[in-house]
């Protein structure tokens, strides 16, 4: 293969994906949403649901994006140092968010800071957002991307605790950003929380574990017993699909942590919306490429 | 005009004091007829730049929503997708919008402010909720994409001139009386938390 041939095989298929990625729910999430339905007592939460579900089926039908606001393309990049399109990858992440903006087609989301000016194509001004990890002596490349929405950006927030604090100040961090914002952000919700060692830690790790499958856990049995006790509780405040009250609020509650500094603890949270656009792909070195999160996306 | 089908109240544009005040908080009804989007820089515009909304907007309804939407070869619109965006960023404005504009009928995403629930008590004007990224089942009550307006905002904020049939399911958010549905609910959700917050601390120690 040439590089310009790998750069347009490798473009078109992150292209289709996000075209399929807009209208089309990951597994997790489309399971976690029947399960919530399914558990509803309350019958104008479960008309909602329904029309939910029937959104869902319209999309499939119809070709289109589920919601409106298709977000700005986040991407996150887990890349072995010997995949051979390497090269060519970062060009291709931007052209194929042109091109899907086109075809699928993506609402034009990307407004250049200061200057006020939608560029009409999602890109520029540093979007789409790539975060990219290098993994040595590995040929193939994960993937993962994430159609990021105002209504779920919208109520983001990080800040460094004095850890005398301790752990349990995760949980009016938490709550109060749920209850001040989460009607708004289109529940049932998913809740990233992060913690770390500084700011900007906390709030990736947040964005991490909303890319984390709804169902998942922490692998540290203290960091999951504050997953399954926010879960918990957030769900008795009985927000409800729409936030108009129901019998749950949330598809789940993800930590992601990493190490914190002796005299720092950063926490942060991320919110995704029930309709989370996010799904991960993988490309082999030959460019074939599979995603476990949406198991209908073929060539 | 307000109609009772199959069980579901169908209000039609041109909308009247009468309509309005027949509907309460929680209440969900269907809407008809001529519906404006008109989201941020629209409110922006009227009521700081004091332009004029585009088309009459009295007794008519506004939807703060970002279409996507595509102009067809002969110069028509299609909508691809619609659905609400999140009307408190609009709360600056609204009660001066309400007042200049007529409208009778808001709809969006969550719930607006104190100032918009004193406007609607005074103009009898009522909001509402769409049902939120459900931009599809809202596309299909569209019929037509009648005309465009400030199209130089780019294609979420212009003024999109739309022809719905029985557009919804709507639940009143703010009612004419200026009850506001969401505000009570979000103090539930506080209420909660707070309770929440004491417990789950507890059970973590
Ligand atoms: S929060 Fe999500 S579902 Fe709601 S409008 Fe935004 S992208 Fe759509």
């Amino acid at each position: 293969m040439t590089e310009i041939e790998k750069k347009s095989i490798l473009t078109n298929i992150l292209a289709q994906y996000l075209n399929h990625l807009s209208k089309h729910l990951p597994e997790d999430i489309s399971s976690a949403l029947l399960r919530l339905k399914e558990q509803e007592s309350d019958d104008s939460a479960r008309a909602f649901y329904e029309t939910m579900f029937r959104n869902m089926e319209l999309a499939a039908e119809l070709d289109r994006p589920l919601c409106q606001d298709t977000g700005i393309v986040q991407f996150k990049i887990k890349c072995g140092a010997l995949f051979p399109a390497i090269n060519e990858l970062a060009d291709s992440l931007t052209d194929a968010v042109r091109i899907a903006t086109e075809e699928a087609p993506l609402r034009p989301n990307c407004v250049l800071s200061f200057e006020e000016k939608n560029t009409g194509d999602n890109t520029g001004g540093g979007v789409p957002t790539v975060w990219w990890e290098i993994v040595p002596n590995r040929y193939d490349c994960e993937i993962t991307a994430y159609l990021a929405g105002g209504g779920s950006s919208m109520p983001g927030r990080a800040e460094v605790l004095m850890p005398s604090a301790g752990y349990d100040a995760i949980i009016p961090f938490v709550l109060d950003r749920v209850a001040e914002y989460g009607p708004n952000a289109c529940p049932p919700l998913l809740i990233g929380v992060g913690v770390g060692n500084s700011v900007e830690t906390a709030a990736m790790n947040s964005k991490n574990a909303l890319l984390r499958d709804a169902d998942s856990k922490n692998s540290n049995p203290k960091a999951a017993r504050i997953e399954e006790l926010l879960e918990e509780g957030i769900n008795k405040m009985g927000i409800g699909p729409q936030g108009l009250g129901g019998s749950s609020s949330v598809m789940g509650v993800n930590l992601v942590n990493t190490a914190r500094h002796p005299a720092t603890l950063a926490v942060a949270v991320s919110f995704g919306c029930w309709c989370h656009r996010r799904g991960r792909l993988h490309l082999d070195r030959n460019l074939n490429f599979e995603s476990p999160t949406h198991p209908g996306f073929s060539k | 005009m307000t109609e009772h089908r199959d069980g579901r109240i169908i209000i039609t544009t041109p909308i009247t004091d009468e309509d309005i005040k027949g509907l309460r908080t929680g209440d969900t009804f269907y809407l008809s007829g001529e519906l404006m989007t008109g989201r941020d820089d629209v409110h922006e515009r009227v009521v700081e730049e004091g332009m004029a909304f585009p088309v009459d907007l009295n007794a008519k309804a506004l939807f703060h929503a970002g279409p996507i939407i595509k102009t067809k070869e002969n110069g028509t619109y299609e909508i691809i997708s619609i659905g609400p965006t999140t009307s408190m960023r609009m709360e600056r404005f609204e009660s001066a919008f309400i007042e200049k504009t007529g409208v009778k009928i808001i709809i969006g995403k969550g719930g607006m402010g104190a100032d918009t629930a004193a406007a609607c008590r005074m103009h009898k004007t009522i909001c509402s909720a769409a049902p939120a990224g459900c931009s599809l089942v809202c596309a299909k009550c569209v019929e037509e994409v009648e005309g465009a307006s400030w199209t130089e905002l780019g294609m979420p904020e212009a003024v999109w001139h739309l022809k719905v049939k029985e557009f919804g399911p709507l639940i009143v958010t703010i009612d004419s009386e200026g009850r506001n549905y969401f505000e009570e609910l979000k103090s539930d959700y506080k209420l909660r938390s707070e309770e929440q917050k004491l417990r789950l601390i507890k059970e973590l120690k």
